[in-house]
């Protein structure tokens, strides 16, 4: 498949024909996409270019980053100095509408505490007393307009972990099943780093070039080397060269902003323009979808959804109905699919809808190098995220495991001379004031460190979504409740974790601003909060252990599919947002070989 | 490139675009369930999609004119001009403390009680000491009651220590989150670049690894 046109205009922007309610809405789709992020755009950009004709309905509202996006505002040209608030949650200029609550659409948790269900609330990861946190984002191109942008090939390993040591459990597909879409995904959204032959971390023939490391990486670099582990250059949808019409990094300005230049991966500037170029593509804002509707066959034949803006609840009939709306919410969808066929909610015959619910664990410790103060002045902001990383490798593995820690991690870090915000970096330099104060200021600029991980949850039976069996958001609609539990696998990585980052900032010459915390429940952070919840609808070689098949078709009903993180079997220290590429283009090109094959034929 | 981080903003004025789309959200709203106590909850806030390419501040700031002028006094005494840049008041953050201690937010209003505490405490100790408000003081006097309260031991500090080092905090974060306090703190990013060039070699020697 030609994953580009030749011809390239400059369609971010080019205002995009967006419907209204009412007017031009066609009466029937080839497909309808429910949401807009990674999967939703990535079905998109598929399904249009093979000339299906496609409505994509997106939750939130209209958002364009050529002309929303505050490129290279300073800290005071927001309020508060762009500090962290309920509603901004990641500071003012973090691109998410949306957060950890969503007005109007709650969720329920339990309170670790007192064990009680309580709201889903705002809240600090580390600190909160929720057993999880949704982030939802409400807005066109969803959730890619928030990530970090690290981009990890799954490796062999990370597909089939039950039959490497009997933990955890094995996708029905494997590495090589998804490793041409991989190589596709890279050559459509431009990821750099570069070869290396790390076991498990694969490399890709169509990476861009990485960015030199920055001076407090050289550092870490060569700590970590002392202590034996490997650093690499990071891998990150950044591009570092100008690709299919889109420009390269100006190495300023936060990614978590969003990019007017599309130098960075979003659905908006990568996916759905292509699409829209198409003349395939709809897109319905402020569409919240309620259920997937069958026909007297008991297969798909729409989606039931609310107009925001009137309130009013209208159907969409399909042939083929992709969600893509995020893996819990994905799954309440689903749940809310009851009918007299499937009176548990759709894709949930044989009970496992919600189940083996994960999120990436995470933890961090702080450091401050001397040999960092006083640093010549230079240019240090680079790309908004780490240049260099540590992958995890199969050795550590196989001697952590012995230790307790059967799952692994990656470890990265930030830090350097970024753009100054409303955190001083005086921490160390006691209470001065005056002249003194400004050549502290000065001195520790820049010398600053904070190594942090994401690694391996394995699914376990605490760990699941529901419907909450009564409370409904504004629309109507029943709400999610989650379960959540980490293991002690788990807790003991994250344990692990502290004494790890302490000896790297002690081996790079730095010294860490507070101990390590010795208990993993303190050092872990709440379940959810990483942002990569995945599983509850997971993909399984039989009805009987899964959701979907291979594919992200459901079981119960094939002309529907799953194409976000809902399918995944494991969760890897690999954060998610390229495999979910790779695996929602690999089932839109399987649904349009079932079009093609007949075996989905047009709904009655 | 960058607006006057001082510029006045009147505590309620909301742009043309921003008021309607508050109208909107509360007219639809309206229609779909009984959630009117959003609207009027949130007409002072920030929001959870506000126009990122505008500074508005929706509260009404509440610091009087005398708290203004000693934030102001005290804040170019933390931050003082010399040779690396302007004093802080010269760059705002008289204002930037209105607004934030302002904010009707929890973290803000806890703020605002320990430095409009910490104000009112700082003048009744300048007062006692040397007859006079700290803003009437000169400038050694400001200096030997900063100095006692950041000095372990001694009376002023255990009063006054939790709000010098708020406030310093602040103070210096608002100073340094502007263009002139870039400059002054050695912040030289935030310019677009063709290539990354990594470090220079006089910061690799720096950091002995050249």
């Amino acid at each position: 498949m030609s994953a580009w046109p030749d011809r390239r205009r400059n369609s971010s922007l080019i205002p995009m024909a967006f419907l209204s309610t009412s007017k031009t809405r066609a009466q029937r789709y080839d497909a309808v996409i429910v949401g807009s992020g990674a999967a939703g755009g990535m079905a998109a950009y598929v399904l249009t270019k093979a000339g299906a004709k496609v409505l994509m309905l997106e939750a939130g509202r209209h958002y364009d980053p050529a002309t929303e996006t505050p490129m290279f505002q300073s800290f005071a040209d927001a309020p508060l100095r762009g500090a962290s608030t309920p509603e901004k949650p990641n500071g003012f200029f973090d691109a998410t509408i949306g957060g950890w609550v969503v007005k109007g659409e709650p969720y329920v948790v339990k309170n670790r505490t007192s064990n009680e269900w309580i709201e889903g609330a705002v809240g600090n990861r580390m600190q909160t007393a929720q057993n999880f946190m949704w982030w939802r984002a409400r807005m066109l191109g969803g959730r890619t307009n928030h990530w970090g942008r690290v981009s990890l090939r799954m490796g062999p390993l990370d597909f089939k972990p039950r039959s490497f040591d009997g933990l955890g459990f094995d996708w029905p597909i494997g590495y090589e099943d998804v490793a041409p879409y991989y190589d596709q995904v890279e050559q459509l959204v431009g990821i750099f780093g570069s070869k290396e032959g790390v076991e498990n971390s694969p490399d890709s023939d169509f990476f861009l070039p990485p960015p030199k490391p920055r001076a407090y990486e050289l550092l870490l670099e060569r700590g970590a080397k002392k202590l034996g582990l490997p650093v690499i250059p990071a891998r990150m949808a950044i591009l570092t060269k100008p690709l299919n019409g889109r420009s390269q990094c100006l190495y300023a300005t936060s990614c978590g902003r969003g990019c007017a230049i599309r130098a960075n991966f979003q659905s908006t500037t990568v996916l759905i323009p292509p699409a829209m170029d198409t003349g395939n593509l709809d897109i319905l804002s402020n569409a919240m979808v309620r259920e997937v509707t069958l026909d007297a066959q008991g297969r798909a034949n729409g989606v039931h959804f609310i107009d925001k803006q009137t309130g009013e609840e209208q159907h969409i009939s399909a042939r083929v109905v992709i969600l893509g709306a995020s893996a819990c919410e994905t799954a309440r969808i689903l749940f809310n699919s009851r009918s007299t066929l499937f009176p548990n909610g759709l894709g949930n015959s044989t009970g496992n809808l919600g189940r083996w619910l994960t999120d990436s664990t995470g933890g961090n410790l702080s450091g401050q190098i001397p040999a960092l103060e006083n640093m010549p002045l230079h240019n240090e902001d680079g790309v908004s995220t780490m240049h260099l990383y540590i992958p995890w490798t199969v050795e550590r593995q196989k001697a952590m495991a012995k230790k307790g820690v059967p799952r692994g991690f990656y470890t990265a870090w930030s830090g350097g001379r970024g753009m100054p915000g409303l955190g001083a970096p005086l921490g160390l330099a006691g209470d001065v004031y005056g002249k003194k104060l400004k050549s502290e200021a000065r001195r520790y600029f820049g010398s600053f460190i904070d190594i942090f991980a994401r690694g391996e949850m394995i699914p376990n039976e605490k760990s699941f979504c529901e419907l909450d069996p009564e409370k409904k958001d504004r629309w109507g609609i029943p709400v999610l409740r989650f379960n959540f539990q980490w293991a002690e696998s788990e807790l003991n990585q994250a344990a692990y974790m502290q004494q790890a980052f302490a000896d790297l900032i002690e081996s790079a010459g730095g010294k860490v601003t507070k101990q390590p915390e010795k208990d993993g429940s303190k050092a872990i952070t709440a379940g959810g909060s990483v942002n990569h919840e995945m599983g509850v609808a997971r993909m399984s070689a039989r009805a009987a252990d899964g959701v979907t098949n291979g594919f992200g078709q459901l079981w119960d009903c094939p002309n529907v599919v799953v194409a976000d993180g809902g399918v995944f079997v494991s969760n890897p220290f690999k954060n998610p947002t390229l495999t979910i590429l790779a695996l929602a283009w690999r089932a839109c090109d399987h649904v349009l070989d079932g079009v093609k094959k007949g075996e989905i034929p047009a709904p009655a | 490139m960058h607006p006057p981080s001082s510029q006045p903003v009147s505590p309620l004025a909301l742009s043309r675009r921003e008021a309607l789309r508050r109208i909107l959200v509360a007219s639809a709203l309206a229609v779909s369930l009984d959630i009117t106590s959003f609207a009027v909850e949130d007409i002072r806030r920030i929001g959870d999609d506000p126009d990122l390419l505008k500074k508005e501040i929706p509260w009404p700031r509440i610091l009087t004119e005398s708290e203004r002028k000693l934030v102001t006094v005290l804040a170019d005494v933390i931050v003082p001009a010399d040779e690396f840049g302007p004093a802080a008041s010269a760059v705002g953050v008289t204002d930037f403390i209105d607004e934030w201690v302002s904010a009707p937010y929890e973290q803000q209003q806890k703020e605002q009680k320990i430095i409009r505490q910490g104000l009112a405490w700082l003048d009744t100790t300048a007062q006692q000491r040397f007859g006079r408000s700290f803003a009437a003081c000169a400038d050694p006097e400001r200096t030997t009651l900063l100095d006692d309260i950041v000095r372990d031991g001694t009376d002023l500090h255990k009063a006054g220590i939790a709000f010098f080092r708020l406030f310093r905090d602040r103070v210096a974060g608002a100073y340094y989150s502007t263009p002139e306090g870039w400059a002054a703190i050695g912040y030289t990013g935030n310019v677009p670049m063709a290539e990354f060039p990594g470090p220079p070699p006089e910061a690799l020697r720096h950091v002995g690894l050249a």
